[in-house]
């Protein structure tokens, strides 16, 4: 790499010849305060928070897209840096509807932060503020456009990362918002509800449909009997919400708090995971052998199916019709587990903790509602179950170690690894090489690093007996989008994952969000996936057919893969939609 | 009010087998969205939800993108108009000798709303900006004809000029 010698502040340095300054800032532990830029993501130089003065250029430069070079000369910190910073964010906060107390992202609020950064203690100037609409018709995003510094990283997300570009800015001038078309609710357009744009949003303009209340409703009824379920990426990030370090495995400490909140049962959706497998296994199996459409491709990403449904219908057939895990484990709940326990399943309440704001969506899908009721009640994000965590005033850094309920919590390493890229292509392949072969893999070759990883598009070839398994992983739905074109030429597959979010659900749009501060420089999906490994290698089973509550299940109810009573409670169909329908 | 709707079935007929070879024609062109709808606009003489529709599939940009692209411009319009597009200048010169008033004026006599056209489909109304006629404000062009110097009582006499037209 080409190296330049530049001068920050007086300090010289030698950076790569293709940083920007603020690359050369942060190499040289200078700050710059950023808004509109998300490294990768969002780098137009829209807002002007990050100028500098550089020597010999005429007017201030926006150090976010300013690029660096031999000799360059730049200043951070004179007057009119920090006069013109100042103005810039007065002129912002002056037409915000600034209600920070009854914010949801007071204390993560980029915005608020650069307030208090940059010490403004008066705005002086009476922006024109007006009152738009809330869009709150998604059961999974809120969109409060009143609270929106126009900064455009939503818009990058939603268009240039997933690929589906249903944000945008629209009208001009003061009118400029970030709108769908027409105005149309999110509801209303094909949104996938990934929540992806939520995540990047550095204020409080997007969030998810809140149920918290649903849930405190549900605890205080005496009728209801309240099984809470959590997936495997939100023992991963739960810990941020706490000031813990990304990455952080808080398995335990969340069980804990979780029985503190007073949940009558706290199962693992890993648990249902090992029975996704066993059954999308069956179904990949059978679609080989018998001539089935190929590939087949995962159905646990809710974002991607509705994705799937808006914009290729035409792999509707090739989808596993396995529901998503936790959604399984709902309609185990109300049926083989009632049962068992003599419980009426119409008092049951199932609450499914996940990283994911378009599992809000799927839990009111009519169609996953097997036992007569729904399978699933509410869904809460890993930002929601924090929030109840803060509300009931749990020291949640300080809890002892608790562990998941008998017999639904037990899970095996293979369902624990859903979480992650590449996680659901690998516990398959775990079990479909035992269960084709018939011979049992060593735990030490159990781990097949060619599906796991951040590359958008991953492949990979197996040996299974006599069949060389050919196997693609896309996430992210522009991937997805990619891989769905590659397939549309001619590529063939057996087996293909779909996750909607990058990187997984431990990039899930329900999860904590980190400030473009720190995630420009670190890669929320490798540190978290990190974490998902570690926790994988530390449990005894890590095949999900040798999961103990899976074997017991099939025992005790279902008899087998794919047995009729698995049809009815454990799979579902697809149908496409329109994408902007008609309304008058 | 009854308003004309055209953008169901009656959207189905030869204007848009044009719009495809509009498309087709621009499509590998960098830069094809603006000219694109541009001639659309010149088409349909607005640019309805159908159309937009049509456009995002044939060249693969987002619903949204275009959406953004029409409400930035104002050259381009979402409602149909009227055979007599009523513009009211509010630029600086004519806004300080009073056109606001005569725009509302021209809403109370018309009963539309600036981006509306009467249900009979002979006026609709438009802000602009400077048409650089400020010598004459407060300005009002109505298709070619320019009418400067105005007040508010000269509204209806105007209106009455092009109602029996
Ligand atoms: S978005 Fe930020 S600055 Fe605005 S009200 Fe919320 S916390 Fe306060
Ligand atoms: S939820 Fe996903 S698809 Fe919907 S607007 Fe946000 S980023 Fe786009
Ligand atoms: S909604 Fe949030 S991310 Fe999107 S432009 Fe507004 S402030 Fe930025
Ligand atoms: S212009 Fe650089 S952060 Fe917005």
């Amino acid at each position: 790499m080409e190296m330049v010698n530049i001068t920050i502040d007086t300090r010289k340095i030698r950076v790569p010849k293709n940083y920007t300054v603020l690359e050369a800032a942060k190499y040289a532990n200078i700050k710059i305060p950023t808004l509109c830029y998300l490294k990768g993501i969002n780098e137009i130089g829209a807002c002007r928070m990050c100028v500098v003065e550089i020597k010999g250029a005429k007017s201030l430069q926006a150090a976010c897209v300013y690029p660096v070079s031999e000799g360059l000369e730049i200043y951070t910190q004179t007057p009119a840096v920090r006069e013109s910073r100042r103005v810039t964010l007065e002129l912002i906060l002056s037409n915000h509807d600034r209600k920070c107390l009854t914010c949801t992202r007071s204390r993560t609020c980029e915005l608020q932060k650069l307030a208090e950064e940059l010490n403004i203690n008066d705005i002086h100037f009476d922006g024109e503020t007006y009152k738009l609409p809330l869009d709150d018709f998604s059961p999974s995003i809120v969109r409060d456009p009143n609270k929106c510094v126009l900064c455009r990283r939503c818009v990058s997300m939603c268009k240039n990362v997933q690929e589906v570009g249903v944000i945008d800015t629209t009208e001009r001038g003061f009118k400029t918002i970030v709108s769908s078309a027409f105005n149309k609710s999110l509801n209303e357009v094909p949104c996938t509800m990934c929540g992806q744009c939520i995540t990047v949003c550095p204020v409080g303009a997007l969030r998810e449909k809140d149920d918290t209340d649903k849930v405190w409703q549900a605890l205080a009824d005496n009728d209801k009997y309240v099984i809470v379920q959590t997936a495997p990426a939100v023992r991963v990030a739960l810990g941020e919400e706490f000031g813990m370090p990304i990455g952080s495995r808080v398995t335990s400490k969340m069980v804990a708090a979780l029985r503190r909140l007073g949940f009558k049962k706290v199962f693992d959706t890993d648990t249902a995971a090992d029975l996704t497998i066993m059954e999308e296994v069956n179904e990949l199996i059978d679609r080989i052998k018998n001539g089935g459409k190929l590939p087949l491709i995962t159905s646990c990403s809710p974002g991607w199916i509705k994705f799937c449904e808006h914009n290729y219908p035409e792999f509707l057939d090739n989808l596993s019709t396995c529901k998503s895990p936790h959604e399984m484990f709902g309609a185990v709940l109300k049926s083989y587990y009632a049962e068992k326990e003599g419980i009426d399943p119409s008092k049951i309440f199932v609450v499914s903790i996940m990283p994911c704001t378009a599992k809000k969506f799927e839990a009111q899908r009519p169609e996953l509602s097997s036992t007569g009721y729904p399978d699933v009640d509410v869904v809460l994000t890993t930002r929601e179950l924090a929030r109840m965590i803060r509300e009931a005033a749990i020291d949640f850094n300080n809890l002892p170690e608790r562990y998941f309920d008998d017999p639904m919590g037990e899970a095996s390493g293979a369902g624990v690894i859903f979480g992650a890229t590449g996680g659901v292509m690998e516990a398959a392949l775990r079990t479909a090489t035992e269960l084709i072969t018939g011979k049992k893999v060593p735990d030490d070759s159990i781990e097949y690093n060619e599906v796991r990883g951040t590359k958008g598009v991953k492949e990979a070839s197996i040996r299974i007996g006599a069949l060389t398994l050919k196997a693609a992983v896309a996430h992210g739905l522009g991937n997805a989008r990619k891989l769905l074109e590659r397939i549309k030429a001619g590529e063939q597959y057996h087996f293909v994952e779909i996750m909607a979010c990058p990187g997984g659900c431990v990039n899930g749009g329900g999860q904590p969000i980190q400030p473009s501060e720190v995630r420009s420089w670190i890669d929320l999906r490798s540190e978290r996936a990190k974490a998902i490994y570690d926790e994988d290698r530390s449990m005894h089973v890590r095949k999900s057919h040798e999961n103990p509550a899976v074997k017991k299940m099939y025992n005790e109810y279902f008899e087998k893969p794919g047995s009729e009573k698995a049809h009815e409670l454990l799979h579902t169909h697809y149908h496409a939609r329109d994408n902007y329908p008609e309304t008058k | 009010m009854s308003e004309k709707c055209c953008c169901c079935a009656t959207m189905k007929d030869e204007r848009m087998d044009k719009l495809d070879e509009i498309i087709n024609k621009h499509r590998n062109e960098k830069g094809a969205l603006i000219p694109v709808l541009h001639e659309a606009q010149e088409l349909f003489g607005y640019l309805p939800m159908e159309v937009q529709k049509k456009i995002s599939e044939g060249l693969n940009v987002p619903l949204t993108e275009i959406y953004g692209v029409i409400t930035f411009y104002t050259q381009f319009s979402l409602q149909p108009k009227g055979k007599y597009k009523i513009q009211v200048c509010l630029g600086t010169a004519c806004y300080v000798k009073g056109s606001g008033q005569i725009l509302d004026k021209l809403k109370e006599k018309l009963g539309i709303n600036v981006g509306e056209v009467t249900g009979d489909g002979k006026f609709s109304l438009e802000a602009c900006r400077c048409v650089g006629a400020c010598g004459l404000a407060p300005v009002v062009m109505i298709n070619e004809d320019v009418y400067g110097r105005l007040t508010v009582d000269d509204v209806e006499d105007i209106i009455n000029k092009y109602k029996d037209k």
